[in-house]
């Protein structure tokens, strides 16, 4: 419980207080999506009110946001106005770290924290960048797909730094879920970004191979494979011409003829110029058989055919890619 | 028991299989009863949506408390629903919410979240929207252009994105809801939309969508948000148009709705954020064919470097090359227009991802008997989720429809023919009769 709201002394007996002259909500007449606020919340709210009007920036101002902002951390004209006041009065930052992450406790997905907890560690600059790198860490361990947490993460160590863990810190999400398609996108982060890495060019053989087991120890989860395709973002020759991604489609597709992310893949390799032999053509002709084309028909053709089948919510998508296959593919 | 040695599931695989068995759950409900029952489980309960639509219009309960500073979304959220419904308030609401959206508005431009509050982007596309979908002269006079325009310019970056509200946070939402607000009030020029394309291009990620900041994860809201300003600033060939679509034909997944990100679960308001954005790429399929085929054979290379040299010497929002649909003459068009322009002309191909199903997913396991929609099953319904699931259907109903706004065929629609909800324009999401009529009222002579 919030010991603040267990014992709270209305404003109007807050000595204190007594020279402000509280301002209600403008609602008009006959209001419209009026809320039935309560009594604590419509008296902290008019006194916020009159210190925002009066722009008193002042302790007592800071006190009174940290109110508010409890009763509603959505309020985005408190958080603005407390920031005012922080640098106003000189506030220590540290203290208000501490603030931003009790209200976020109960409040991970809001814009106005994370938005506010940016603003603090700006200012506190380098030497911040660990504190914030475990609080995120922290609200990742709630909810390991928290996107505003994700998003301060990245700005943190674009801004701060303190890459030096983060391909560890990655590991240990994706060990822990491999389909935790936000650690994959941290995973493409790191290596385009990293200052500690090389950049996508001296990481994509390694990183090509963690892919590839990855997708073979779990082929339906879809993450790994956009993964796969993002390692050689801008590069579609490379794409067809590195025998590791095409003889990953074969492999899958020998265990499972059916594999979406498979097939897709193949498709866009075939398009791109990828020209099949070997083990290809007899994978080939058993998806022919099984899809009922023509023994003469492309294989993109022949694959776009299985996709509508067995991908049936995406039937519309593979009818139209097949409708546009370029007339020299395979 | 499980095997030993059999892997043991993952969070998100859990998750995943506890959602999808209520969702087929449901679905086996349908598949198990006559005909006419079916019928009777798929249709719209209009009554009891209205009823929780206009209570909520007057009064809301204290918990609602925690959207203080989003007063104007519940009004958006409410009037959209009423409007997709093919219902309107009464007269003296209608002047008591054009009254309440007045004392939102700023002194210095745009619209706040409640009377007296710090004018905000997101808050000032609903006021608009609201007002919009309110319709009439006095809703319509009530807003204040001029002021518009300076507080969207006050809000612009140097990086070519906007700013949420003075000083706040920067990101693809506050590019698309200051775009979608100056289009649609007529207001929008060169120096508002300088360098926005090139930011939300660096939003798009690896895996095809687009992200609310540049690095960040792929997902459904950002995406829309993404793709419909590019368009409304005739930048949208900059993106990678395959790759985008790729990502978002496949959100939709076994429960029949979108997902918002890859192994995420399924929430009936990617309804409209995802297939919104898929009936925005359906109109544009030329594009996407375009730069398909250009990919094709490693041709991708020329095709950049002629893009790169076509771009670099023209005049903010007069492009030549940037046509909606290639091989129409759109030379000399007006970035105002263009809101207009994208209902002109036909529907190049039918719908890219599966409308029925998608219906299905939002009758069966979204809509609340008691009135409203919610997430998926097992949650509370809201007028957020509300909103989006009724402007999914719209979706879901029309885009089958050669022309916008063409009634569709009875073979468009899951459930009874009167499930038909108004169709929307989905650049703005507003209905697209209230469309017509703000956009002949912000073109004409004033």
């Amino acid at each position: 419980m919030d010991s603040d709201e267990d014992e709270r002394v209305p404003f109007s007996r807050r000595p204190e207080w007594s020279d402000v002259n509280p301002v209600p909500q403008d609602d008009g007449p006959n209001p419209v999506v009026a809320i039935a606020y309560k009594d604590d919340f419509r008296e902290t709210m008019d006194y916020f009110r009159a210190i925002y009007q009066s722009d008193e920036r002042s302790p007592r101002a800071l006190q009174l946001t940290t109110e508010t902002i409890r009763m509603n951390p959505g309020n985005y004209t408190v958080w603005h106005f407390r920031r005012l006041v922080l640098e106003e009065i000189n506030a220590d930052l540290h203290e208000e770290l501490d603030f931003v992450a009790h209200v976020a406790e109960g409040n991970p997905k809001n814009y106005q924290i994370w938005h506010h907890r940016r603003w603090v560690s700006e200012k506190l600059g380098t030497k911040a960048a660990s504190v914030e790198l475990q609080f995120t860490k922290k609200i990742l361990a709630l909810d390991a797909k928290n996107y505003h947490a994700w998003s301060h993460r990245l700005w943190v160590l674009e801004t701060l730094g303190g890459w030096e863990d983060e391909l560890e810190y990655c590991d240990k999400l994706l060990e822990d879920d491999i389909f935790n398609n936000s650690a994959w996108n941290q995973r493409y982060f790191i290596m385009t970004r990293s200052p500690v890495l090389g950049g996508l060019q001296a990481v994509r053989d390694s990183e090509v191979s963690y892919t590839v087991k990855a997708i073979l120890s779990n082929p339906p989860n879809e993450s790994p494979w956009r993964y796969l395709r993002g390692l050689y973002k801008g590069d579609h020759k490379l794409l067809v011409t590195d025998t590791k991604v095409s003889s990953l489609c074969l492999e899958v597709l020998k265990i499972d003829p059916n594999c979406v992310f498979a097939l897709s893949l193949l498709l866009d390799l075939l398009c791109y110029g990828f020209e099949p032999s070997g083990e290809f053509t007899s994978l080939i002709g058993g998806l022919k058989h099984s899809s009922g084309d023509t023994l003469d028909a492309k294989f993109a053709n022949t694959i776009c055919c299985v996709l509508e089948r067995v991908d049936p919510m995406r039937a519309n998508y593979w009818a139209w890619r097949r409708s546009k296959l370029p007339t020299e593919v395979y | 028991m499980e095997p030993s040695g059999a892997p043991r599931l993952t969070a998100t695989q859990q998750e995943q299989l506890r959602v999808e068995q209520r969702v087929f759950d449901t679905y086996r409900v349908l598949s198990d009863v006559s005909p006419h029952t079916q019928s009777l489980i798929l249709e719209l309960w209009r009554d009891k949506h209205m009823e929780f639509l206009t209570r909520g219009l007057r009064l809301l309960g204290p918990s609602y408390h925690v959207l203080d500073a989003n007063r104007p979304w519940i009004c958006y959220w409410i009037l959209q629903s009423i409007a997709l419904l093919e219902e309107t308030v009464d007269l003296q609401l209608e002047n008591d919410i054009v009254d309440f959206l007045y004392r939102c508005q700023d002194t210095d431009g745009g619209y706040g979240g409640g009377p007296g509050q710090l004018a905000h982007l997101a808050t000032t596309y609903a006021a608009v929207n609201s007002l919009i979908t309110l319709g009439g002269e006095k809703a319509l006079s009530s807003i204040n252009r001029e002021k518009m325009h300076a507080f969207l310019l006050r809000m612009k970056h140097p990086s070519g994105a906007f700013r949420m509200h003075e000083a706040g946070e920067m990101d693809v939402r506050a590019c698309y809801t200051a775009v979608s607000v100056a289009s649609i009030l007529n207001i929008l020029d060169a120096e508002l939309v300088q360098n926005v394309g090139d930011y939300i291009l660096s939003c798009q990620t690896f895996e095809g969508g687009i992200a609310g900041e540049p690095g960040s994860e792929a997902h459904g809201g950002y995406t829309f948000c993404g793709l419909a300003a590019m368009i409304l600033i005739n930048r949208v060939e900059l993106l990678d148009l395959p790759a985008l679509l790729d990502w978002v034909a496949f959100r939709q997944g076994v429960e029949c709705g979108f997902q918002g990100r890859v192994n995420k679960l399924v929430d009936g308001c990617y309804s409209f954020w995802q297939g919104g954005a898929l009936l925005l790429l359906q109109r544009l399929s030329l594009s996407v064919e375009e730069q398909l085929k250009v990919s094709y054979f490693g041709r991708e290379k020329e095709m950049r470097s002629g893009h790169d040299s076509a771009t670099s010497n023209l005049h903010e929002g007069e492009r030549p090359d940037a046509g909606l649909r290639p091989g129409r003459e759109l030379s000399n068009i007006k970035l105002n227009d263009i809101g207009f322009s994208f209902l002109e002309g036909e529907t190049a191909c039918g719908p890219l991802f599966h409308s029925i199903a998608l219906q299905q997913y939002i009758l069966l396991c979204s809509q609340v008997l008691e009135g409203g929609f919610k997430d998926k099953p097992g949650k509370h319904r809201d007028f957020y989720h509300t909103c989006y699931c009724l402007s999914g259907l719209s979706v879901c109903q029309y885009c089958r429809s050669e022309d916008f706004g063409e009634s569709p065929p009875p073979s468009g629609i899951l459930g009874p023919y009167a499930n038909l909800l108004e169709p929307i324009h989905p650049l703005f999401n507003v209905v697209l009769d209230r469309y017509y009529e703000a956009h002949s009222f912000f073109t004409g002579p004033s």
